[in-house]
Formats: C-alpha cells, sequence, structure tokens
C-alpha cells in the first residue's frame, strides 16, 4: 500500500468498514510510515475540533435574540392564521 | 442516579413539557407560540449561521422554518420531540436557500487535499511539519480558528461536513437531504475533513510564524498554562 491509497482508505478505517485483509494491509502501512500516521493523527483531532467548537457553552449558540425578531416571528405566525394554520 | 436514568428522567420531561406545549400551539395560543419561539430561535439561529455564514440569510431562514412549522403543527405527531423537529425544520430551510442564492466564489477543493510524490509517498508540506502547537493555542482562539477553516470550505463540502459531523446526522440522512447517493456522501465527508485539517495546518503555521516574527504578546502558552485555564 502506498500512501495515496492510505488516505484514500482513511476513512472507511476509522469507520470500521475494511474487510480483515484490508484492514491488516492498511495498519502494516500505518505501522511502518511516520508521515501517514502523524496525517491520521491530524486528520482525528481536525474532526473532533470541528465537533467540539460546535458544543462549548461559550461556542456560538446565541442567548441574546433580539426581541425584534422574535417579534417579526409572531407577527408572521399571526399572519398564517389564527390557528397557526 | 445513574447518568442514563438522569437522561431517561430529562427526556420523560422534556416529553411532558412538549405536549403541554403543543396542546397550546394547537388552540392557537399566544403564550403557548412565545414558549416555543423563546426556547428554540437561539439554537435554530445557530445553525442556520454555521450553513449560510450571513447573519440577514440566516434570520430568513430561521423565520421560513418557523413558518414552515406553523404551518404543519397540526401534523407533527409528537413522535420526536419539538426542538428535534425543528432542528430539522431548519436544516432543510438552509439548504433551501443555500440551493437558491448565488454562489460566492469558493478556494478549490484540490488545492486543499495532499499532495503525493511519483512514488507515492505523501508529500509533507511545510505546515504539517510544525510542531504541535495547536494543542496548546487558547481554547478562545483555537475556537475562532476552526470555526474559520470550517467557513472557507467550499459549499458543497461544508454542508457535508456540517450535518454529518456537527448536527448528528448519520451517512444516509445527509445524503436524504442532499438527494446524493450514500458513496457521494462518503466521498464528500472525507474531502472535507481532510481540507478542514489542512486549513487548521495553514492558520496554525501563519499565526505561529506571525508570533515568531513580531514577538508579540504570545499566541502559545506553555502546557502548563492551559491545563491550569482550561475547564
Amino acid at each position: 500500500m502506498k500512501c495515496r491509497e492510505f488516505v484514500e482508505f482513511l476513512m472507511s478505517y476509522l469507520d470500521e468498514e475494511l474487510d480483515d485483509t484490508a484492514r491488516s494491509v492498511f495498519e502494516a502501512h500505518l505501522n511502518g510510515c511516520r508521515d501517514c500516521h502523524r496525517y491520521m493523527e491530524d486528520y482525528v483531532q481536525a474532526v473532533e475540533l470541528g465537533r467540539s467548537v460546535c458544543r462549548e457553552p461559550a461556542g456560538p449558540v446565541p442567548d441574546d435574540v433580539p426581541e425584534g425578531f422574535v417579534q417579526a416571528i409572531l407577527q408572521a405566525r399571526r399572519a398564517v392564521g389564527s390557528r397557526g394554520k | 442516579m445513574s447518568s442514563r436514568e438522569r437522561r431517561s428522567t430529562a427526556d420523560s420531561q422534556a416529553r411532558a413539557r412538549d405536549r403541554s406545549l403543543l396542546e397550546g400551539l394547537r388552540r392557537g395560543e399566544d403564550e403557548a407560540f412565545r414558549a416555543l419561539v423563546d426556547a428554540n430561535t437561539g439554537p435554530m439561529l445557530a445553525v442556520a449561521r454555521r450553513f449560510l455564514r450571513n447573519e440577514d440569510d440566516a434570520r430568513d431562514a430561521v423565520q421560513d422554518a418557523y413558518l414552515s412549522a406553523f404551518r404543519s403543527i397540526d401534523r407533527f405527531e409528537g413522535d420526536a420531540l419539538l426542538s428535534t423537529w425543528l432542528h430539522r425544520i431548519v436544516v432543510n430551510a438552509c439548504l433551501m436557500r443555500l440551493r437558491t442564492r448565488r454562489r460566492r466564489p469558493e478556494t478549490s477543493i484540490e488545492d486543499l487535499l495532499p499532495g503525493f510524490l511519483e512514488n507515492g509517498r505523501l508529500a509533507v508540506s511545510q505546515s504539517a511539519k510544525r510542531d504541535r502547537a495547536d494543542h496548546v493555542l487558547e481554547a478562545r482562539q483555537q475556537r475562532a480558528l476552526v470555526t474559520d477553516a470550517i467557513d472557507r470550505l467550499p459549499d458543497i463540502y461544508r454542508t457535508v461536513l456540517i450535518l454529518r459531523d456537527i448536527e448528528g446526522f448519520d451517512t444516509e440522512q445527509t445524503a436524504g437531504v442532499l438527494e446524493l447517493s450514500v458513496p457521494a456522501v462518503k466521498t464528500r465527508l472525507h474531502r472535507a475533513r481532510q481540507a478542514l485539517k489542512e486549513l487548521l495546518d495553514r492558520q496554525v503555521f501563519d499565526r505561529l510564524e506571525a508570533a515568531k516574527n513580531q514577538d508579540s504578546a504570545p499566541l502559545v502558552q506553555t502546557a502548563e498554562e492551559v491545563d491550569h485555564e482550561m475547564p
């Protein structure tokens, strides 16, 4: 296996979708190639960082929704119909 | 009480609150609509901002989502939480807007994928050789850096990454809402993650170089300092 195939199959490996033979070949390359080992570590870290920024308490969920915006939504609701239809 | 039992209790309480709220919504009570909007607008706006990166578009998508929800509230069967139902609706409203709005100039994904030498070995870029300094960036700096990197992904890749890695859709659900095949979703997700990795590499490297050159207030803290500050 070359680095190119390693990168191609990386996500399938992480998702445990490779069969036993493919996984053995993949892991043999992983154990023998420092660059690919590092590439996988950074890839996993990037995925985790992407997930974590949206989970953090100080993250981008706004608690300061403008009252004017809330009123606009509620007015639009009244326009849709008195029972929300 | 175990964490599983606590989750189960919280879920039961949320469902009980939903049942009561739903009765008010179906009776057309203003207070019920106010409570629904108060509880869900913040999270819905956060989702819309992630997808659309523009405050006006994000607000329009949230408003579209609410109107769609208000029209179909009588058909909501209560098999999911109201918040989950609204989440799905706002995601769809965002995807609709992304499909129809004019494309902005984007970085080519090819420029963000790894290169290979003629012998098939990975061409390790300068940025990828950096020390693992991203581990010791301040949490606040790291969040800004990651958000910026996600924003710079081309739309068709960013959308898949947000759906799969952030909004909690599985591969089949992502394929469904984007009208793509499952293999196409997997390919796009893998490319999006590779590009995110590359963008993070480049940004951290640039910041470290800038800090080194300017010898200004340190961007990088020691691991001990970060350990002390992190919650």
